[in-house]
C-alpha cells in the first residue's frame, strides 16, 4: 500500500486544486456555462453503482417542482425507474409516477428498442404489419444487434421525439417542460450519444442517417446537458474524468458533476490526523462509552478507535478524490450517503438538495 | 516464457480440446505442499503488532492497537489485528464459501456480478492468492482500474499474458495477468482463419469495425474466446476470468450464444442469399412475404447499408464454418467439472438482486456456482453499543459542551452501526431466498486497492485467515 493517501498527499492534492483555480487555461471544455441548468434535455450518466437512477429521479422531481411537467426516461430495459418510484414495471407508454411540490408532475417511460423500431416504422412508413414480419424473422434483433448504432439511434430518437413533442394546450406549446434521460453508464455514454459518427460509417444516406442527424440537433449546448454522477472513489472518479474527456472530444455538452454518497466528515482536521496516526486520545473514547452508559472494556474502546480510524481514512480518501473532481472545473453538486439505503424519500430529499445547491433554478 | 505463451496462443486461437482428461484435476493436489503452505506474505506481526510500527504512510497496515492500552481496559487479551477485524462472524445457518478449497482444486474460476461491485479486484485477489499457494495462474481482466492494472504490470493492452512481478513464489506458483483487447482478439480470429487479402477486406468493412468494437455482446464473446484459448494452451493450473461490466450480469451468459446465433442465424442466411444465388434463394428460405421484407429493410436501412452488410456476411461466413459451434464449445467449457463461478455483489439492494438472478440463472443452466462474495461490507465489533444509544449519548455530550471528540466518535459509530444493520438485513434477504449458496463477506477497506499488498489483504479476507 505504498500509494496510501497520507496527510501529506492530501495537502498536495488540495494544493493542486488551488492551482487549477488559478489557472483556467485548461481549455478542454466546450460548454462553459454553469448551473442552474435551464435545458430541455438532461442526460444523467455515471458508473454502475453510483446511483445515477436515483439522481436522475431526483433531478426530474426538482425540475418539475413549481408546476412543471417532466418526463423521466430509461433505455436499458432494467425497470430501474419503476423500482425507484415503487410502481409496477413501466410499459412502453408514458405514465405519471410522481408529483412534485407546487403541482409538478413526473411522467416516466422505459424506452424499448424493439418497440421504438415498430413505432418508427409505423410513423414514417405506415408499416406496422411489415414490422411484425421483421420481428418474426428476428430482424429487429438483427438491426439492434449488428449495428449497435442503429439501436442507439432508435433509443435517442425516441427521447428526441419526447423533447420536441408539441402540445398546443400547454404553456410553451410543448408536451414536456423538460426530459431527463437515465442514460447508459459513463464508459459508454459518448458512444451512445455520439451516434452520428458511428452511424455515418454504416448509413451514409437514408432514414436512419436522417434520424441520427436530428438527434444531434437536440444535443446542442443550449438545449441539452450531460450530467455525470460519481462516488468519491478511485474507479468512478477515474471514469468521470475519462468521461468528461470523451464527451468533450465528441463535442457533447457537459453539465454538472454530482457527487453521490459523500460522507460528512465528523472529525476535526486535527482529530482526523490523530486518528490516522493511531494517536487518538483513549480517555475521550472511554468518556464516550461511559456517557452511553456502558462499561469501557478494552474490546469496546479499541473497536471504537478502529471505527474512528476507518472513518478518518475514508474521509481523507474522499477529500483527495473530491480534489480530482473539482480540478475538472465543472459545477459540482453533492449528495450525502443515505445510511438506511435509498427509497422514495431519498428522491425527494435529493431533489431539495439539487434545488438548494442551484443545480436547478 | 510468458511471451512464448502469448504468441503461441495468438497463432492458434482456435480452442482445440486436447485429450487431457478434464476429470483428473491436474497439478495442485501434488504441487501444493498442503495446508501449511499459507501465503508466506502474511505479515509476521499477526499476534502482537508492536507500538513502534505505525507510520503515516500505512495507517491501516499496522495499527498500534495492542500496545496502546485503553486506559481502563484489562491487558489480558490483545486487541484484534487489522486482518482479524476484517473477518466477520459467519451468519448462522449460512454455508461458508471455502475460497481456498476452490483455489486449490479448480481449473477455471469465473467472477461475475453487476458493475461497480469490485469484481475485477476480487478476480485479481483470488488469482494472486492461488498463485501464492503454489499454483500456476493466469488472470484475464477486462477493464481494471488504472492503478490496479499497473500493480499487475498491465501497462499495455496487448492481449498477451505477462508474468506479474513481486509475488511470493516460495510455494512454487506463478501469476500471469492479461487485459482483454476485444477488437484485437476478434482481429486475431479473422487473421488466423483466412488469406491475408480476405482478412483485410473484412477488417476494413464498416460492419466488421462496428461489430468488433461495439457490439453489445462482443466483449463477452471475446472474453469467452480468450478463455477458450488460454484453456487450450494448457499452460496454467488455474485460469481466473473477470467478466465484462455489462449492464446486467445475465448478459454474460447469453452473449456467446447470442453472437453465435446471430452470425449463424436465419436472417443472415437470407441476407447472404442474394450474394450467393442472385436473389433466388430468398424465396426458398422464406416463401411468401419476402418482397415486402426486402422493401422494408431497404427503406429502413438504406440500399448501401444492405450491400455493405451482404459483403460483410459473405466474408464472415466463408471464414467461419462454425462460429456457433465455437460459442457452444466455450459455453460447454463453463459447465464442465473444474469450472467454478463466483458471484460478487456489494451489500446493496440492486447488486444483491442481480446476484440473486444470477445464482438462479447459473442453477437453471447447470453452471457450477462456488459461492457468493458480499464485497465491501461494514461491520461493527462494538455491537453492544446500538446506534440509537450512541447518538443519544453524543447529543448529551453536545448539550453539556463536553468531550467533543467523544461525541464525534459516538456519531461515527452510530453511522457505521446503522450501515451494518442495513447490510445485514439485505444479506438475510438473499440468504433466506438462497439458503444453500455458500457465502463469504469481505469487509470494506478504507482505501482503494491498487497494489499487491492490498490484493493480499483482500485474499486473506476472502479466505478468512489472519
Amino acid at each position: 500500500m505504498a500509494v496510501v493517501v497520507g496527510p501529506g498527499t492530501v495537502e498536495r492534492v488540495s494544493g493542486r486544486r488551488g492551482a487549477g483555480d488559478d489557472d483556467p487555461g485548461d481549455e478542454v471544455f466546450v460548454d462553459d456555462e454553469g448551473g442552474p441548468w435551464e435545458r430541455r434535455l438532461h442526460i444523467v450518466t455515471g458508473k454502475g453503482g453510483t446511483g445515477k437512477t436515483t439522481v436522475a429521479g431526483a433531478l426530474a422531481v426538482a425540475l418539475a417542482t413549481g408546476g412543471r411537467r417532466v418526463l423521466l426516461t430509461e433505455v436499458e430495459g432494467r425497470q430501474q425507474i419503476a423500482q425507484l418510484f415503487d410502481t409496477p414495471p413501466l410499459p412502453y407508454k408514458e405514465r405519471k409516477v410522481a408529483s412534485a411540490p407546487g403541482g409538478g408532475e413526473v411522467f416516466a417511460l422505459a424506452i424499448d428498442a424493439d418497440e421504438a423500431l415498430l413505432e418508427y416504422l409505423e410513423m414514417f412508413y405506415n408499416l406496422r404489419s411489415a414490422g411484425r414480419v421483421l420481428g418474426r424473422l428476428g430482424a429487429v434483433d438483427f438491426a439492434t444487434t449488428v449495428a449497435p448504432g442503429v439501436r442507439d439511434v432508435l433509443l435517442t430518437g425516441k427521447v428526441k421525439e419526447a423533447v420536441n413533442r408539441p402540445d398546443g394546450t400547454r404553456p410553451g406549446g410543448l408536451a414536456y417542460d423538460a426530459v431527463v434521460l437515465d442514460a447508459p453508464p459513463t464508459g459508454r455514454i459518448a458512444r451512445f450519444l455520439g451516434v452520428t459518427a458511428e452511424v455515418a460509417g454504416l448509413a451514409k444516406v437514408g432514414p436512419i442517417r436522417a434520424q441520427a442527424d436530428s438527434v444531434m440537433a437536440v444535443l446542442r449546448p443550449d438545449r441539452a446537458a450531460v450530467h455525470l454522477v460519481t462516488l468519491l472513489e478511485e474507479m468512478p472518479v477515474q471514469e468521470t474524468v475519462d468521461g468528461v474527456t470523451e464527451l468533450t472530444a465528441a463535442g457533447l455538452p457537459i453539465g454538472g458533476i454530482i457527487i453521490n454518497m459523500a460522507r460528512s466528515p465528523l472529525l476535526k482536521a486535527r482529530e482526523s490526523r490523530q486518528a490516522r496516526r493511531g494517536e487518538l486520545d483513549r480517555e475521550e473514547i472511554v468518556a464516550a462509552v461511559k456517557e452511553a452508559g456502558l462499561e469501557p472494556t478494552r474490546e469496546l474502546v479499541e473497536s471504537l478507535v478502529w471505527e474512528t480510524t476507518q472513518h478518518a481514512d475514508r474521509v481523507a480518501l474522499e477529500a483527495a478524490q473530491r480534489a480530482e473532481i473539482l480540478a475538472l472545473g465543472r459545477p459540482v453538486y453533492e449528495m450525502p450517503l443515505e445510511a438506511d439505503g435509498v427509497d422514495l424519500g431519498t428522491v425527494y430529499r435529493f431533489a431539495e438538495l439539487l434545488r438548494a445547491q442551484q443545480m436547478v433554478g | 516464457m510468458t511471451d512464448n505463451a502469448g504468441s503461441s496462443a495468438a497463432e492458434q486461437p482456435q480452442p482445440r480440446r486436447p485429450s487431457r482428461p478434464r476429470t483428473a484435476k491436474p497439478g495442485p493436489a501434488t504441487a501444493k505442499p498442503g495446508p501449511a503452505a499459507k501465503p508466506s506474505a502474511a505479515k509476521p506481526s499477526a499476534a502482537k503488532p508492536s507500538a513502534a510500527k505505525p507510520t503515516a504512510a500505512k495507517p491501516t497496515a499496522a495499527k498500534p492497537t495492542a500496545a496502546r492500552t485503553a486506559t481502563e481496559a484489562t491487558e489480558t487479551e490483545p486487541a484484534l489485528t487489522e486482518r482479524a477485524r476484517r473477518i466477520r462472524p459467519q451468519p448462522v445457518g449460512v454455508p461458508l464459501f471455502e475460497v481456498d478449497e476452490m483455489l486449490d482444486t479448480e481449473r477455471i474460476v469465473v467472477c461475475c456480478g453487476s458493475g461497480g461491485v469490485g469484481k475485477t479486484t476480487t478476480a485479481a485477489a483470488l488469482a494472486l492468492r492461488a498463485a501464492e499457494r503454489g499454483r500456476s495462474v493466469v488472470v484475464l481482466t477486462i477493464d481494471p482500474a488504472r492503478r490496479l492494472a499497473q500493480s499487475l504490470g498491465l501497462t499495455t493492452l496487448d492481449n498477451t499474458p505477462r508474468e506479474v512481478a513481486g509475488i511470493d513464489e516460495s510455494a512454487g506458483g506463478r501469476l500471469d495477468a492479461m487485459m482483454l483487447d476485444m477488437k484485437r482478439t476478434f482481429d486475431e480470429i479473422v487473421l488466423a482463419h483466412s488469406s491475408p487479402e480476405r482478412a483485410q477486406a473484412l477488417l476494413d468493412n464498416p460492419f466488421y469495425q462496428t461489430l468488433s468494437s461495439s457490439f453489445a455482446g462482443t466483449q463477452e464473446y471475446m472474453a469467452m474466446e480468450k478463455l477458450g484459448q488460454l484453456d487450450a494452451s494448457d499452460e496454467w493450473d488455474l485460469i481466473v476470468v473477470d467478466t465484462p461490466p455489462t449492464r446486467s450480469a445475465l448478459d454474460f451468459l447469453d452473449a456467446p450464444t447470442r453472437l453465435g446465433t446471430f452470425l449463424d442465424g436465419r436472417l443472415l442466411r437470407v441476407l447472404l442469399a442474394p450474394a450467393k444465388a442472385g436473389g433466388r434463394a430468398y424465396a426458398k428460405v422464406l416463401g411468401a412475404g419476402i418482397g415486402m421484407f426486402t422493401r422494408v429493410l431497404t427503406k429502413v436501412l438504406g440500399a448501401q447499408l444492405l450491400t455493405d452488410l451482404s459483403v460483410f456476411v459473405t466474408a464472415l461466413e466463408t471464414m467461419f464454418g462454425g462460429f456457433r459451434a465455437r460459442a457452444d464449445q466455450t459455453y460447454r467449457l463453463l459447465g464442465e467439472q473444474g469450472t467454478s463461478f463466483v458471484v460478487v455483489a456489494a451489500p446493496e439492494a440492486a447488486a444483491l438482486r442481480e446476484a440473486s438472478y444470477f445464482v438462479d440463472r447459473l442453477d437453471a443452466d447447470g453452471m457450477p456456482l462456488a459461492g457468493l462474495v458480499v464485497n465491501r461490507t461494514h461491520h461493527s465489533d462494538a455491537g453492544t453499543l446500538t446506534a440509537e444509544r450512541s447518538l443519544a449519548a453524543a447529543e448529551n455530550l453536545d448539550e453539556h459542551g463536553e468531550h467533543p471528540l467523544a461525541a464525534a466518535v459516538l456519531r461515527i459509530h452510530a453511522e457505521r452501526a446503522r450501515l451494518a444493520d442495513r447490510e445485514a438485513r439485505l444479506r438475510e434477504r438473499f440468504t433466506s431466498a438462497h439458503p444453500d449458496t455458500p457465502l463469504v463477506e469481505v469487509e470494506a477497506l478504507a482505501e482503494d486497492v491498487h497494489d499487491l499488498d492490498g490484493l493480499r489483504e483482500i485474499g486473506c479476507a476472502l479466505a478468512r485467515v489472519e
